[in-house]
């Protein structure tokens, strides 16, 4: 708790500098990038897949306009996050340079800016595609913003466990919009990227530790340590491995899905273990990098395997 | 004869001016495209339109 106090009296003198009403230098770049082009890539690939395995007929626009609406949703969550922790992104070197505390944007513009977006993007999903949907990407913009963003980030070494439900929901907001509910194979899918958002998020936290108890943001080495975090993302990588060949366990998708799952779950495992096993020095880092590098391309590899296993079987090339 | 004692409030800059618009610009194709949207939905949807299941 003294991280979290010490990290916002750093960042403090910086509200007031920002609030001073001053004409509005923000450029259209600027409004991009509150919206985190970088995770609504990963957002909008695997609402995509979702939405294309799920059973059933969507219209290809009515596709499109739900895709358009998760990625507007995604990045009114990035908006309202980087308003809300302008503080702790002033005194942290990988974000010190965003449009708010960089000076570019007020944070009232970017508070408007996403309010704004979240309740257009949810709307339209509603009105346009179907309100299960656009009451599932409510509840993930509510979960990213108050429950993340607002409680669990500075308060528990567990937030990124439990915010990693936020952006394990698209896919899930993807099927949706096809089927209006929820069946295993979503659950299935939200529960790869839930499980995978430890390991991939507390790699970076190894490598930008410093950073992060700097700013008073309780990531898991700044409160438990190296060690007890190198545990921890070969625990979860051990139940990710699995879960990664689940759908095709749970025969939802066929033999390349389970291939390609079975050889990047291994990889996985073999690269979190050099990082529990490599401990000190330059090869300390190395370890912890390269796991962070392979989960990004994890992730799109496995839901790109079974988007192309699920076409594949519906063209009737597979059985 | 000015009943503001010569205060001419805020003078925005060149650049100030030029990001203005651009955010004007960005705004009114933004509002563009969701009208486009809606009509093309409802030419797409038909009179399913008017159905929305939950």
């Amino acid at each position: 708790m003294s991280l979290v106090s010490e990290g916002a009296d750093l960042a403090r003198p910086l509200r007031p500098a920002l609030s001073r009403a001053q004409p509005s230098v923000a450029g259209v770049e600027d409004y991009l990038a509150l919206l985190k082009p970088r995770v609504m890539s990963l957002v909008v690939f695997t609402a995509l897949v979702g939405l294309l395995v799920a059973p059933g007929h969507i219209h290809p626009f009515i596709g499109f306009i739900a895709l358009l609406c998760i990625a507007v949703g995604a990045g009114a969550s990035g908006a309202l996050n980087m308003w809300y922790d302008a503080d702790i992104d002033a005194v942290m070197t990988r974000t010190k340079k965003r449009p708010i505390p960089a000076g570019r944007v007020e944070p009232g513009e970017a508070l408007a800016f996403g309010a704004t977006l979240a309740v257009f993007s949810v709307a339209v999903l509603g009105v346009l595609v179907n309100w299960f949907a656009a009451s599932l990407l409510a509840f993930t913009i509510f979960f990213y913003v108050f429950i993340y963003t607002m409680w669990l980030k500075r308060s528990t070494p567990q937030n990124i466990v439990i915010g990693g439900a936020a952006g394990a929901f698209p896919p899930v907001v993807g099927w949706a919009a096809v089927t209006g509910d929820i069946t295993l194979a979503p659950v299935l899918m939200f529960l790869i990227i839930f499980l995978w958002t430890p390991p991939h998020f507390w790699a970076l936290s190894l490598l930008r530790c410093d950073d992060y108890a700097r700013a008073g943001v309780p990531m898991l080495p700044v409160v438990a340590g190296y060690d007890a975090t190198r545990r921890q993302i070969l625990l979860y990588t051990l139940l990710l491995a699995p879960a990664g060949l689940a759908p095709w366990v749970a025969g939802f998708a066929g033999f390349i899905y389970g291939a390609v799952a079975l050889a990047c779950g291994l990889v996985m495992l073999h690269l979190a273990w050099r990082v529990y096993r490599d401990r000190v020095g330059a090869s300390a880092a190395t370890a912890a990098r390269r796991l962070f590098a392979f989960s990004l391309l994890y992730v799109f590899v496995l839901f790109a395997a079974l988007l192309a296993d699920n076409l594949l079987a519906r063209l009737g090339l597979m059985s | 004869m000015t009943d503001n004692n010569g205060d001419d409030g805020i003078v925005l800059t060149e650049e100030q001016l030029r990001r203005r618009r651009a955010r004007s610009i960005a705004i009114a194709l933004s509002l563009g495209v969701l009208v486009i949207l809606f009509y093309i939905a409802t030419l797409v949807k038909g009179p399913a339109v008017l159905i929305r299941p939950l």
